[in-house]
């Protein structure tokens, strides 16, 4: 998962998927930065 | 006794021209790029009634076919009609435009709604004509104005344009001067999910078996709000629907909750009647006018013509059990609370999984989930996926997690204990009810024991909070005969206490 160390990344989860608080959560772990984390309703 | 299922309706109202002048994605387009190359295709791309009509998932939707059959039509349906579809299904049926502007007219109590005369002498036979429309709502039709009148109010009193083919042929008008929450928009969006409801409501009446003064309480699920700018939201949809429908000992509110609202409404209602607070409560709800063309802009690029392109409505009866139709069982209700959290799991967990430990039971011991059932013919193409199949697969994995289900076997799981979508994607209506008409009928016939409906709902875009919502309930066979027979009658007790003293008696006369 270093690919994701010291990066910044901005985060659109998906209701029916994963949320977008799930993958803060993963990518925080990775060593990421997130600067904007939302979860859409596509339908 | 848990209170059943007595009858279900699905109805469809197909508003093409609504498309155009009421759907958010062309009303939005219309002020960030008037010019656009895509409103310019819009109608164009609109299908006709025929086409609408013969459209296999709507055909599904109103009961003429069963999601199984759908499932075995080769994808993508778009492009191909049911050759034998009707316009009425048994569980209700799609009404033409003109008929349902008509539908509108009659809906109105405060005179907002005018027609031009000659829209009105054209479609009112047909309307008239609808095994339906009972002849109170005939009668309410009034007899139209002249166009000059409408395109008065359109163009200089701030009126929202009906259009029919293209053409103006009425007006929703402003219910204030200045207040916004009476706008002529607010008025229009608010109309048309009352109208669609209160179709919705007629056919579950009949649907159900029952009449119409059986009715005492009815709960209104949509995604709109009713009110002055002193109660945006007060609603109350319910019982003004109730009113057209001519359900005159019901009283009703309204239950809001995104999408979820129509489980969360079905829960209520079923607990209403359990409780003994109701006999009959029905849960209603209309259509959506903003989601109208909402993935109209993907549709076009691919190819397709505009799906999106009904206002959807239903309502379920729900009565005291009956001894015989399928039951909601509050004893297995799932729910998503504000401490869940939000990791797929913890949501499928809350949902799904937490009911059934309570008794026991395996993910695979339900026959059939409901979740949500949005028609993936608009939303593949539209890059949102198929959404019942996600949460399928969701489904699938914890259930392949807790040991419940062969890896092997996740594939075959959607298939097995799921459904293909059917539902227009108008928010609330494809969140787990469309299926309740078609389990009811199943779980009475024996061809499956139970199903979970589950309704999900997106709080996040209200922004009042970043939490996602869902519930969840069981509906299974009956057990009312099995609980009769568990029990003591009233007749039986008496019996044992005659017998108590008499043997009571016996013994005093020994012993004298």
């Amino acid at each position: 998962m270093a690919i994701l160390e010291g990066k910044k990344a901005i985060i659109i989860g998906d209701r029916d998927g994963v949320p977008g608080p799930a993958i803060a959560e993963c990518v925080q772990t990775a060593g990421a930065e997130v600067v904007f984390s939302s979860t859409e309703c596509f339908v | 006794m848990n209170s059943v299922i007595k009858g279900a309706s699905y109805i469809l109202a197909h508003t093409p021209d609504m498309v155009f002048y009421n759907g958010t994605t062309q009303t939005t387009e219309k002020i960030v790029n008037p010019e656009s190359e895509y409103l310019k295709e819009v109608p164009n791309n609109l299908r006709t009634y025929e086409q609408a009509m013969k459209y296999w998932p709507n055909q599904t939707y109103i009961g003429n076919v069963h999601p199984e059959e759908l499932a075995e039509v080769e994808f993508p349906w778009y492009d191909k009609n049911k050759e034998d579809a009707d316009r009425y299904g048994k569980y209700g049926e799609i009404m033409p435009q003109e008929e349902f502007l008509l539908l509108v007219q009659a809906s109105d109590m405060f005179d907002v709604v005018k027609l031009e005369k000659g829209f009105v002498a054209a479609h009112k036979e047909a309307f008239a004509a609808d095994p339906i429309i009972s002849e109170d709502i005939v009668a309410r039709v009034q007899e139209g104005v002249e166009l000059s009148e409408i395109e008065h109010f359109v163009n200089e009193e701030h009126a929202e344009g009906l259009y029919h083919d293209a053409k103006l042929v009425g007006c929703v008008k402003r219910a204030h001067d200045i207040d916004a929450n009476l706008s002529a928009h607010v008025m229009h969006e608010n109309l048309m999910s009352k109208a669609t409801s209160v179709l919705a409501l007629l056919y579950a009446v009949r649907n159900a078996g029952i009449s119409k003064e059986d009715v005492e309480y009815v709960v209104d699920c949509a995604e709109e709000a009713c009110g002055d700018m002193n109660q945006r939201g007060g609603g109350n949809f319910a019982k003004a629907a109730a009113e057209v429908a001519g359900l005159s000992n019901a009283t009703g509110s309204d239950a809001r909750g995104f999408c979820a609202a129509p489980t969360h409404a079905v829960i209520e209602a079923a607990a209403l009647v359990k409780s003994g607070a109701y006999k009959c409560v029905v849960v209603t709800s209309g259509g959506c006018t903003a989601k109208l063309g909402m993935n109209g802009k993907d549709h076009l690029k691919k190819g397709l013509p505009i799906l999106e392109d009904c206002l959807g409505g239903f309502a379920v009866v729900i009565t005291e059990n009956d001894g015989e139709s399928a039951e909601i069982d509050l004893d297995m209700l799932g729910r998503h609370t504000v401490g869940t959290g939000s990791a797929p799991q913890a949501v499928i967990g809350s949902l799904v999984t937490s009911s059934l430990d309570k008794h026991g039971m395996k993910i695979t011991d339900i026959d059939k989930y409901s979740p949500e059932m949005q028609n993936p013919d608009i939303t593949k193409p539209a890059g949102a996926g198929d959404v019942p199949l996600a949460n399928y697969k969701m489904i699938g994995a914890l259930a392949v997690k807790r040991g419940e289900l062969e890896k092997k076997d996740l594939a075959t799981f959607p298939a097995q204990h799921g459904l293909t979508g059917w539902a227009p994607t108008q928010g609330h209506i494809p969140s787990g009810v469309p299926y309740i008409g078609f389990a009811a009928e199943d779980i009475k016939a024996g061809k499956i024991k139970n199903a979970m409906i589950i309704g999900k709902g997106s709080l996040f875009l209200g922004r009042m909070t970043n939490l996602f919502d869902g519930v969840s309930f069981v509906m299974h066979a009956n057990t009312g005969a099995e609980e009769a027979q568990a029990g003591v009658s009233e007749e039986e007790v008496k019996g044992l206490i005659a017998k108590a003293m008499k043997d009571f008696a016996e013994t005093l006369m020994a012993a004298e």
